[in-house]
């Protein structure tokens, strides 16, 4: 099986924000919740660099370890996902997580945090594939269409790539031969324990 | 119209002029290759600097600024192994060497016997006070040792859905009952701070073992240096666990993911010891000691249980002429102090 990885290209990514977009309307993400992200980093100086950050689907999850429910599970694919029926919404997978990407609705009083949400790598999560309940819980489930994560699939540079984690750096690698720079695989160390050798 | 072509022929001939005469001094000023990365930020450099990368976004959720915090991992092993060291050596330690002593010592007995004559020693409001928090302390201690042990030993025996639910108002519990255990930390606090301030007599009741190791008898006021002991870790316990609960109830109200993390870290080990020392307080409190009981329970204790353990505070209430003297019944051992 595939291992699916997020891969993004900061001297590509030209924070135009269309990965943020397109998520929160392929899968109508709640008000207040942001699946992905774009992150500038050192902005307006020299040598900024913009980052799309998601859950990266870590190897050896830290959310998945810590939460005290264990509602997480790893596909065959490599995709970590989680139930939304057993999460207790007590914000432990947010302590844990190096990417802050899981984010809760806030349903009460004071931070009372409602059923955590995060992205699913466009794969739904453990109800029946494509279904309603499946949809309005995870959102879109477009790996069961065989389809790849929309974020990556229509970034307009294709600094965003989502796949296979040997082809993703592989096109990678070639990209960094050709061009003669590059500033890293955000994100591998922390999340893979692994980088793109380059 | 038709002079305008000459003219526009010029200007494109000056155009074409200047770019002629510039580019051969563009192509020079162009190094061979163009590393637009030498100024730039670096992932690795920056985590070395700083445990997290921080940086801009467009929406309006500020927190989702930070790029990448790896700590996350090190706080994971805190709770997934650390804490659980902590918690079982310090619970299950408790109870094994209550469970000794309960068999080697047996219940400390009422050496004189009981007078049959009694006195107030907890009133109305220092009771309700004592067990509105000792049982929102039970409720807090079992659902919040339910997160820290639940999934390993709970989970498996009721499934995944049960277990599920209930973790659920457990949560809801744990987040509701803080205030109730908050109100009485701090009514414990105010009610109970004139006898608890350290004496001269708390050292010696210490080294006698206060009665409870050995069979002496060491002089004590209304609270002797053991229960002075429980009192300020009550105080000071209750007081971390309030104010690092009530940081991690409030997410981002003024802390980020690190300091949530160490206030989870702070919560989770003074937790499972304030419930290792509430062990052995219950314990004495119930099995432990003939007559301790009650001084909870109905608010009067025997002359006699209060003579063996808080002599001065006998005194002094004989003294005020709260309670009448009495030599103790006859054919029995006078009280060893």
């Amino acid at each position: 099986m595939a291992r699916m990885k997020f891969l993004c290209d900061a001297d590509r990514c030209i924070e135009c924000n269309a990965c943020v977009t397109a998520c929160k309307n392929e899968h109508e993400v709640p008000w207040g919740i942001n699946r992905r992200r774009v992150v500038t980093i050192n902005d307006g100086k020299p040598g900024e660099r913009s980052v799309s950050m998601a859950c990266m689907h870590c190897t050896d999850a830290p959310c998945s370890a810590v939460c005290p429910v264990n509602c997480f599970y790893t596909t065959a694919d490599g995709v970590v996902l989680h139930s939304k029926d057993l999460c207790i919404g007590c914000g432990y997978c947010f302590y844990a997580c190096p990417f802050g990407a899981p984010q809760y609705p806030r349903v009460g009083n004071f931070g009372t945090r409602g059923k955590m949400d995060k992205c699913t790598y466009c794969a739904g999560g453990p109800e029946q594939d494509l279904t309603k309940a499946e949809y309005e819980k995870y959102g879109n489930n477009r790996l069961a269409e065989g389809k790849l994560p929309l974020c990556a699939e229509m970034c307009s540079t294709k600094s965003l790539l989502a796949g296979d984690g040997e082809i993703i750096a592989q096109i990678y690698k070639e990209r960094v031969v050709k061009r003669g720079y590059s500033s890293g695989a955000w994100g591998w160390q922390t999340a893979y324990r692994e980088t793109i050798a380059t | 119209m038709a002079n305008c072509a000459p003219l526009r022929a010029l200007a494109a001939l000056v155009v074409l002029c200047f770019i002629a005469a510039l580019s051969p001094q563009a192509i020079a000023q162009q190094p061979s290759s163009v590393n637009p990365n030498a100024q730039s930020v670096k992932e690795g450099e920056l985590l070395k600097e700083v445990q997290r990368i921080q940086g801009r976004g467009s929406i309006p959720d500020t927190k989702s600024y930070v790029l990448q915090q790896p700590a996350g991992r090190d706080w994971r092993y805190f709770h997934e192994v650390t804490l659980r060291w902590i918690g079982g050596i310090a619970i299950l330690g408790m109870l094994l060497v209550l469970v000794a002593f309960y068999l080697i010592r047996g219940m400390v007995r009422l050496e004189s016997g009981r007078s049959g004559r009694t006195l107030v020693r907890f009133n109305a409001f220092e009771r309700f006070v004592h067990w509105m928090t000792a049982v929102s302390f039970i409720i807090l201690g079992l659902t919040g040792l339910n997160i820290t042990f639940g999934k390993g030993l709970l989970l498996p025996l009721i499934g995944a859905d049960a277990f599920s639910d209930w973790s659920l108002w457990a949560k809801y519990a744990h987040n509701y009952l803080s205030f109730p255990f908050t109100i009485g930390v701090v009514l414990i606090f105010l009610t109970w701070i004139a006898g608890n301030l350290p004496t001269g007599n708390d050292i010696r009741w210490l080294r006698e073992g206060g009665g409870i190791v050995g069979h002496k008898h060491p002089p004590a006021g209304r609270f002797n240096a053991g229960q002075k002991l429980i009192y300020w870790a009550v105080v000071i316990g209750g007081g971390l666990m309030a104010i690092s609960g009530y940081v991690l109830m409030f997410p981002f109200y003024e802390t980020n993911v690190a300091q949530m993390q160490t206030a989870q870290m702070v919560h989770g080990i003074v937790g499972v010891l304030f419930v290792a020392v509430m062990l052995a307080h219950i314990y004495i409190g119930t099995i432990g000691m003939e007559g301790a009981f009650e001084a909870m329970g109905s608010g009067d204790v025997d002359v006699n249980w209060a003579r063996e353990h808080h002599s001065l505070w006998l005194e002094k209430k004989i003294a005020r002429g709260q309670v009448k003297d009495a030599p103790p019944p006859a054919g029995r051992p006078a009280p060893a102090e």
